[in-house]
């Protein structure tokens, strides 16, 4: 009976919401996603508000280099393409392509991480710009930092996924689990795209 | 299935605590919440009394400068997190689901969850106590002060509310999408009871306020414990941001408090005046404007922090609009009585006493919302006596209410009707003893959150009295509590309209109810389901759905420890040092239950329809 949820052929064409279960989680997850709006909010805020406060450090236009950064936006972006890839190929049941686009998702992500890695290591040891120089380096750290977490937690989400499903077909069970670990990518490449934009760009023309 | 089998058979001692730390059923949940929140509400009780016995007199020493700080910044961190919200969700998970004709929560092992987040921030909080002294910068944690605040008090509060705030976002997510997504057949949005109404919208601002307060948090805990300066002002930081962060979340806070009282208040007046309550769709419609006006008034307490004269003027107006929505609900409260047969029973009684009450603590508040006077009133007793009368005039009363009303629902025994009678008496003379002087003495120039007073300034009398009140609030919650004994051991059975004036589901079905709640979900057929096949149909609900198989999820330990590790790491994050073993240890504590939850699959089970058809009508 319970196990009807596991089977994986007969989809109906939006196998993540089919359930009681799916259409709950798919819910509740968007309004998780208003939650950390007003999260992300409060960062932005905290940013804006002390970034000119840099003290003798380096100020945000002589410390963001603006090429790293685009191809870093660019990895994430694509990454977010490829998640959607996935999905469509979830809609189609076929489980083998998903895992395949996933793997190429969860490798965009892992190589936007390590860019940000270098990044961060950059700043700290040719501009000593560490977490604790200013209050301007604190809250970019926060807010940068918030989202490098976020993408870390997504990356070991999406494995952890492919992982327990390498065996497993695309089902009622697990499509819902595909489905929302996707619009957390896909909402984390939307913040970016905020952090891009007031961080960075703002930053360099002051 | 085999759970339930289980603890069917053998109802030992540890057997029924293993079903509670397990429990994803959503009546076991609350009963969870209302033990742990009344736990918390009787220790902060005590705090309070302490505070009252050091203010009886001038020059007390009864306790400590120090102590009174740790004293009152507990006891106002304790009541607003861990007693009332804990007392609302309560509530709200025994009556929702029942009231909007569901089985259970839309996600219910992330209920379970929220409830032990609730309980390990809460006891983390506490466990300050005996490791050097607890908080000391006012709940509301001000910085600097709170970041120059020695030991590690503020890190218990920074890193213990962090923890039950997660809690709280978690539930208020779950409480959103039941609401949305579990309603039952024909039970429209415009046919929810108030209650269910009440406690939605408050969701909704649990959902968006507390973020804030999560960054505030991590802010302070990055200031205090890992060197950031975000409100260190020799760095370049800005103190005003904690304030901003904190009020975003703080104000809607309190309407996150007063709602769900609202939405009891609405049930209780309807349900004894025997009569639809009056303006239903205005009465809607003012729940959502008060919260939607409840995120732009933050500022008004910031007036003097020196925003300036636009942003104090926008602040003032946009808060004193809020009067009007809530003015609209005291008056549809006075219409639903007006003409009603009333029955004074002791919800009735209670939410009497809650309309001029609260309506005392509305007019202060829109003394205090105009910003000029404000400079007057700021952190006086004017401002302590204005929040005790709506949070104890309107949350607290609503709370008791609440819990007189469905306690019958939610342990199948009514509570002594004359004890409550006394209870609430007792509570109400006590509560006004305490506060309404505090007005005068606000007035006259007392501030808040001082130790002591000096003698012969006009405010030895006004003191006393305050105390003489308080300790008569403790002797009325001390009568409740001798009535939840009696009432257990020899209690009324109730059965399932024990009221006989119900008028929402909740009332239809069996009281404690089955743990599948409804066997057939109802048909609701408009506002007031029951009331309607009380008056038009044979007094018992049509069934929406043919008799079948129900869908239930199973039993988990996995909360317990996911918040344990949790436990254990704010612990290792506020000692540092060798402790970070502590820490390393709660980390994978949590990892591990992150674990288990994700590669483990949990499809639940059925109740086959054959059982159901075994166990007769239920009522």
């Amino acid at each position: 009976m319970a196990e009807d949820l596991l089977k994986t052929d007969n989809l109906p064409k939006n196998p993540e919401r089919a359930t009681l279960e799916g259409r709950n989680k798919f819910l509740g997850f968007w309004f998780f996603l208003g939650g950390e709006t007003v999260l992300f909010a409060s960062l932005f805020a905290t940013y804006l508000a002390l970034k000119n406060s840099h003290l003798d450090g380096v100020p945000a236009e002589e410390l963001y280099g603006l090429g790293l950064v685009f191809i870093m936006t660019m990895i994430l972006l694509t990454s977010s393409l490829t998640s959607v890839y996935a999905i469509y190929h979830m809609r189609n049941g076929d489980a083998k392509k998903m895992r395949l686009w996933f793997w190429i998702t969860v490798l965009l992500g892992l190589s936007f991480l390590g860019l940000e890695v270098y990044e961060f290591y950059h700043y700290v040891t040719d501009y000593g710009h560490g977490f604790t120089t200013s209050a301007f380096s604190s809250s970019f750290y926060a807010l940068v930092g918030f989202h490098g977490a976020h993408v870390a937690f997504g990356l070991a989400w999406i494995i952890g996924l492919l992982i327990r499903n390498r065996n497993r077909g695309v089902s009622l069970y697990t499509a819902p689990k595909f489905y929302i670990a996707s619009l957390y990518w896909h909402y984390i490449d939307v913040v970016w795209v905020f952090i891009f934009t007031v961080v960075y760009l703002m930053g360099k023309v002051g | 299935m085999s759970s339930l089998a289980a603890t069917r058979q053998k109802a030992g001692f540890w057997s029924v605590l293993w079903d509670y730390l397990t429990t994803v059923d959503h009546k076991k949940i609350a009963h969870l919440y209302l033990i742990g929140g009344f736990f918390f509400f009787i220790l902060a009780g005590i705090e309070a009394l302490i505070i009252r016995i050091q203010l009886m007199f001038p020059n007390s020493e009864f306790v400590s400068a120090q102590f009174y700080n740790e004293l009152m910044t507990m006891h106002g961190t304790t009541m607003i997190f861990l007693a009332a919200m804990p007392l609302l969700f309560a509530l709200m998970n025994a009556i929702i689901p029942l009231q909007i004709g569901a089985r259970d929560v839309a996600f219910p092992f992330i209920n379970s969850l929220g409830f032990w987040l609730f309980v390990f921030g809460g006891l983390l909080l506490h466990v300050s106590w005996f490791t050097g002294g607890a908080p000391d910068a006012g709940w509301t944690a001000y910085a600097p002060l709170s970041i120059y605040s020695e030991g590690h008090g503020l890190d218990f509060y920074s890193v213990g509310l962090q923890i039950a705030g997660f809690g709280t976002l978690m539930a208020g997510i779950n409480f959103i999408v039941t609401v949305i997504s579990m309603r039952g057949p024909g039970m429209t949005f415009m046919r929810m009871p108030l209650f269910t109404w009440a406690s939605f919208v408050a969701n909704i601002l649990i959902l968006f306020a507390f973020p804030a307060l999560t960054i505030g948090l991590f802010l302070l805990t990055f200031d205090r414990l890992f060197g950031a300066n975000f409100f260190e002002p020799s760095m370049g930081g800005n103190v005003i941001i904690w304030e901003h962060l904190f009020w975003i979340f703080g104000h809607p806070e309190v309407y996150i408090l007063i709602l769900p009282a609202f939405g009891v208040f609405s049930e209780v007046i309807s349900t004894f005046s025997r009569k639809r309550l009056f303006g239903y769709s205005s009465m809607v419609f003012a729940t959502v404007l008060i919260a939607f006006l409840g995120f732009l008034v933050w500022a008004h307490h910031m007036f003097t922090v020196g925003l300036g004269p636009i942003a104090n003027s926008i602040f003032a107006v946009a808060t004193m609009a809020i009067a009007i929505p809530t003015g609209i609900k005291i008056f549809n409260w006075l219409l639903t009585m007006w003409g009603g047969s009333i029955k004074f029973t002791s919800p009735m009684v209670i939410a009497l006493g809650f309309i001029p009450s609260f309506t005392v603590g509305g007019m202060t508040g829109i003394m205090l919302a105009s910003a000029a006077s404000d400079f007057l009133y700021h952190d006086t007793y004017f401002v302590v006596a204005h929040f005790h009368y709506v949070i104890v005039g309107g949350t607290v009363l609503g709370i008791f209410a609440g819990l007189i009303y469905w306690w019958p629902k939610m342990f199948g025994k009514i509570l002594n009707e004359k004890l409550n009678h006394w209870f609430f008496w007792l509570l109400f003379i006590g509560f006004h003893l305490t506060f309404f002087v505090q007005h005068f003495l606000g007035l006259m120039g007392m501030p808040r959150r001082y130790w002591t007073f000096l003698e012969g300034q006009g405010l030895d009398l006004f003191n006393l009295i305050s105390t003489i009140g308080a300790f008569l609030m403790a002797f009325a919650v001390l009568i409740f509590v001798y009535n939840i004994i009696i009432t257990s051991r020899n209690g009324e059975k109730a059965g399932a309209d024990p009221w006989e004036d119900g008028r929402t589901l909740e009332w239809s079905i069996p009281s404690p109810p089955p743990y599948y709640n409804f066997k057939q979900l109802p048909l609701t057929r408009g506002l007031d389901p029951l009331w309607i096949e009380k008056t038009e149909g044979n007094g018992k609900m049509l069934p929406g759905e043919p008799l079948g198989d129900i869908h239930m999820p199973n039993n988990s330990f996995i909360p317990f420890m996911f918040s344990l590790g949790l436990f254990l790491l704010g612990l290792g994050v506020i000692y540092q040092g060798p402790y970070w073993i502590l820490g390393i240890i709660g980390f994978l504590v949590w990892a591990g239950s992150m674990f288990v939850r994700s590669f483990k699959d949990d499809l639940g089970y059925y109740i086959p329809k054959e059982e159901l058809e075994k166990e007769g009508d239920g009522s």
